[in-house]
């Protein structure tokens, strides 16, 4: 049974399901519940064969490495190499994949007439299958057509709704962005061909020695800048809030629960893996940038009144908690710290885990309010609980899960991630010791940050009385968006009760590493679900937080509700007003909300007070009709980094135009000196 | 017999934290020339709202009536996880100070939640300020637990204290430093003066009260009782932590009935330490308090620093 299922037969059938899906929607295109019932059909299928596939792989520790077909091209061979780290990731595609398709069921139908189903369809079973690709894959070059899959298809989906121009603009700097980062991955794979002879990831590995150190130091810096495009890191990071919330939302979810995740996987696939050892400073600079990038992210997220782009945010704060997971890994690794790289390693892969789940898990629901709501912007929301009570309790439970409140998923990895940092303060030396404290304190600073964003994202959507009509008349979302979000909710309370399970079997997927074979390990995972560090370091459990929260609660309760005075009476009354007629226009909102924080750190944030002022009488400027302030943060990135950059390679470009001059006979002359220098070099 | 431990250390909370709110205000009042209520009024306050009928905001939802009993059942659950007065209780499960920590924020998450939920103005300024307040003091939290998680060897609460700080001699300096920062995390957190005037009712000043104004009968009854209990709560792990000393060490009668009194000695000296600040002190204006938060942070940087 175990052997049918992992098999190069079932593999290629599990990758067939998403290219018939691909082609079938634009097969049908012209008839959009077709279409909608095609694509959602094959995503499904092609989602839970992967998940029994990789849970197979990972539980059994059996993998697959096969290749599919040799090419006419000598470098280009179709090879798969399936280990347990792949699998972890396809597991995760798969997973979210099932319930971005089923809430997609529902999400899709308000473009009916608008957009073509069936395009949609095919770019995300592309998507999908670009992304299964990179992987998987074995070698550099296959690799790199699956990166282009990928990148490629979600540009489409990031524009899918084009009649907005923001959205066109957002698509144009993804795809500056992905391609400026796969230029410096494609040097970083030809630097490896250049002295292993190979882009197969199995003879990079084995032929290592052969690479000098300066050269991998630059591959490391290349590889860094490649895939940190795609995860997000800042200062790279300047695509992400704006190419998110551009695409429709089950497919936010997958780009900001999945997508940049592949630049994750391919880091540690990279740094982890291929390119051990490395030199400790490579870990540090991770470390460094992680720290940067969660606690940029979630200022950021606290400047924002549009969700979805305060949750792009966020997912640039929690990819900044998996560097500090990696960038830790790999500084234990180098100092011969072995079982401590795996506690870190393991608390970055739960983390991606953690992260994928509750992430699409709010994106979804942001799509379940925007749908009702019609606008992006929380200040138009407010007392969605009432109209909404599903999706406010799943938005609760994915808040409380981000900002790392027990007993949810995200309080176990960040507590791994803590504990690891807090482990290089205990052992280390000096300045490494200096970079841990700094990562240890930004992660501290990031839990509290975060926790205050979502009270105020929350807080604003849902609580209080609604902002606008539209708010006012919101309705419950339709079954299948309840089923999608409310599936990752309770996976993501499950994943924090049996945070022990998933340790365990985390920690095995690192042990499956080259780098740790026969190391002995750090955590101890017990049944009652304890997850225990070192020899009495530290232990945690949280089915019996839950046990003890429950029964205390239950108690409390009791007491209060049941045994002192029964027969007390409640009212209803109107909020206190202070005499005047309450309306929404008194309630906080959203920018008033973190205002504080923003003007704490205006140093960062750089915050902008706009008056605008218009007068009755324009001359004397004495009765004021309009009076307007606009509050809001400078972009720091693209008025110091990125629009100096652009108006030099303008300069550069206006330097080069002058070799052109239009006549034939000059780049006649100009193809006569190419040849006679190529010769010169050959001979 | 661990059973019964147990009941007694869940239950010590709730119990002795009203008397602490109702010693620091006798003092405050004797320092202000005043003659003030009796150290029991706290009881007797929270007996009265017990018996009330209520009065709820219509546009209040589920939040609002889950709220008092999540944040009150959380400062019980976090008075179990952490030493009060015997060191050989062990609690491996909860007793993590991230765990503390966490479980902590879940009492701000709702509290700041039922402040916007009824819609006034009062309460979103009131969580606003509140979620500055605690998101910067949450630095300062970690890392002050840290430093003493530093010096023993562990970071679960209870083994800490076998391992005594302050009182040892063994890096003194850092435990001193975490001391002073964690006494400004704690003003900032329960709510105290320079931050906060727990006495107070005008709009511009508050943050708790701000937050808890639409509240009436048992679920306000509920929610004084257990800012009462974060006091106290941060209160034990300060004496605990710093001097642990005369923690029972063993399940005998004597032993326990010896660090019972020892404990509730070291909390009504800290009680004075707390009354003795408000009293002299003024509140500070909002946009100073990130400066005192910070300096608690960077305190405990440099006792980390020193440790070794």
């Amino acid at each position: 049974m175990f052997e049918l299922m992992v098999s190069p037969m079932s593999f290629i059938l599990f990758l067939t399901l998403y290219f018939v899906g691909a082609i079938g929607s634009l097969w049908v295109k012209n008839n959009n519940t077709l279409a909608n019932i095609w694509s959602s059909a094959f995503s499904i299928a092609g989602s839970l064969w992967g998940l029994g596939l990789s849970l197979v792989i990972i539980l059994t520790g059996q993998t697959l490495s096969f290749v599919a077909q040799q090419t006419s091209f000598s470098l280009l061979s179709l090879s798969f190499d399936v280990d347990l780290l792949s699998a972890f990731f396809v597991f995760l595609i798969s997973l979210i994949g099932l319930f971005c398709s089923i809430y997609g069921i529902g999400y899709v139908k308000h473009y009916y007439g608008q957009y073509s189903i069936g395009v949609l369809g095919f770019y995300y079973h592309l998507f999908i299958l670009g992304l299964l690709l990179v992987v998987t894959a074995g070698s550099g070059i296959f690799f790199l057509i699956g990166w282009e899959i990928m990148s490629v298809a979600s540009y489409f989906l990031i524009v899918y709704d084009r009649k907005e121009r923001e959205n066109v603009q957002a698509g144009f700097l993804y795809l500056v962005m992905t391609y400026a980062g796969t230029a410096c991955i494609l040097v970083a794979f030809l630097l490896l061909y250049q002295f292993t002879g190979s882009f197969d990831f199995d003879v990079i590995r084995d032929s290592l020695a052969l690479i000098p150190a300066s050269t991998k130091n630059i591959i490391f810096i290349l590889a860094l800048v490649g895939f940190g495009v795609k995860a997000g890191i800042v200062p790279l990071h300047i695509w992400l809030p704006a190419a998110h919330p551009a695409a429709p939302s089950h497919i936010s979810a997958f780009l900001s629960g999945v997508m940049i995740k592949a630049g994750i996987f391919m880091m540690i696939r990279l740094f982890m893996d291929l390119l051990q050892p490395v030199p400790v400073w490579w870990g540090l600079t991770i470390l460094l940038i992680g720290a940067a990038s969660s606690l940029l992210g979630v200022l950021y997220a606290l400047t924002e009144h549009d969700l979805k782009r305060l949750l792009a945010y966020h997912s640039i704060e929690n990819i900044g908690i998996i560097l500090l997971g990696l960038g830790s890994a790999l500084i234990f690794a180098s100092l011969d710290l072995l079982p401590l790289s795996l506690l870190s390693l393991t608390a970055a892969l739960f983390h991606t885990l953690n992260h994928a789940i509750f992430k699409s898990l709010l994106f979804l629901c942001a799509g379940s309010v925007i749908q009702q709501v019609h606008t992006r912007n929380m200040e138009e929301y407010g007392g969605l609980i009432k109209m909404m009570p599903q999706t406010a309790l799943f938005f609760l439970i994915g808040s409380a899960a981000i900002s790392a409140l027990p007993p949810f998923n995200g309080f176990f990895s960040e507590w791994l991630t803590f504990q690891s940092l807090f482990q290089g303060i205990v052992l280390l030396d000096s300045s490494v010791r200096w970079v841990f404290i700094l990562a240890a304190g930004a992660l501290a600073f990031t839990g509290g940050l975060a926790l205050a964003c979502f009270v105020k994202a929350f807080g604003v959507t849902f609580l209080a009385r609604p902002r606008s009509a539209e708010a006012a008349c919101a309705k419950e979302s339709s079954w299948s968006l309840l089923v999608g979000m409310g599936s990752l909710a309770a996976l993501s309370f499950l994943l924090g009760i049996f945070s022990g399970h998933a340790v365990f079997v985390l920690q095995n997927i690192g042990r499956s590493f080259r780098l740790f074979q026969g190391v002995p390990t750090t955590i101890a995972v017990f049944g009652n679900q304890t997850i225990s560090i070192g020899k009495e370091f530290a232990s945690v459990s949280g089915l019996a937080f839950l046990g003890v929260l429950a029964s205390v609660c239950i108690g409390v309760l009791f007491a209060v509700r049941w045994t002192i005075y029964r027969q007390q009476k409640v009212q209803l009354g109107s909020t206190w007003d202070c005499g005047v007629d309450l309306n929404a226009r008194m309630e906080i909102t959203a920018t008033g909300f973190a205002r504080s924080i923003v003007l704490i750190f205006k140093g960062l944030l750089k915050p902008s007070v706009q008056q605008k002022i218009e007068y009755d009488d324009g001359a004397i400027r004495y009765a004021p009709k309009l009076k307007a302030v606009i509050l809001g943060t400078q972009d720091v990135y693209q008025t110091y980094l990125y629009q100096p950059m652009c108006r030099v390679t303008n300069a550069l470009s206006a330097r080069v135009k002058n070799i052109q001059s239009g006549n034939v006979n000059i780049y006649i002359s100009y193809i006569l000196v190419a040849l006679i220098i190529t010769l010169l070099f050959i001979l | 017999m661990s059973i019964a431990l147990w009941t007694i250390q869940i239950l010590l909370t709730p119990l002795v934290s009203p008397l602490c709110v109702g010693v620091i205000r006798k003092l405050k009042a004797t320092w202000q020339n005043r003659q003030g209520a009796s150290v029991f009024q706290p009881y007797r306050d929270l007996w009265k709202l017990m018996h009330k009928d209520e009065v709820m905001s219509r546009d209040a939802s589920w939040i609002f009536r889950v709220a008092p009993v999540m944040v009150f059942a959380v400062t019980m659950v976090v008075g179990a996880s952490i030493p009060l007065f015997a060191s050989f209780l062990e609690n491996s499960l909860t007793g993590d100070l991230l765990m503390v920590v966490y479980a902590l924020a879940i009492g701000t998450f709702f509290l700041a939640l039922a402040g916007m939920d009824t819609g006034s103005a009062f309460g979103g300024f009131g969580s606003s300020r509140e979620m500055t307040v605690s998101a910067l003091a949450e630095g300062g939290l970690i890392f002050s637990l840290l430093t003493v998680a530093l010096i023993s060897g562990t970071t679960n609460l209870f083994t800490m204290v076998n391992v005594a700080t302050i009182p040892s001699g063994q890096h003194v300096l850092s435990a001193l430093l975490a001391l002073c920062g964690f006494v400004i995390v704690l003003l900032a957190e329960t709510s105290r003066f320079p931050f906060d005037n727990p006495a107070t009712h005008l709009e511009l000043t508050m943050i708790h009260e701000a937050m808890i104004l639409e509240y009436s009968g048992k679920k306000l009854a509920l929610m004084e009782w257990a800012s009462a209990n974060k006091l106290f709560l941060f209160m034990a792990l300060s004496v605990n932590l710093f001097f642990p000393i005369g923690l029972a060490q063993q399940a005998t009668v004597g032993a326990i009935g010896l660090g019972m009194i020892i404990f509730l000695i070291k909390v009504a000296v800290f009680c004075f330490v707390i009354a003795f600040i408000e009293s002299s002190m003024a509140k500070y204006r909002f946009f100073r308090l990130p400066d005192l938060l910070f300096i608690a942070f960077i305190l405990n940087v440099v006792a980390i620093s020193l440790i070794r």
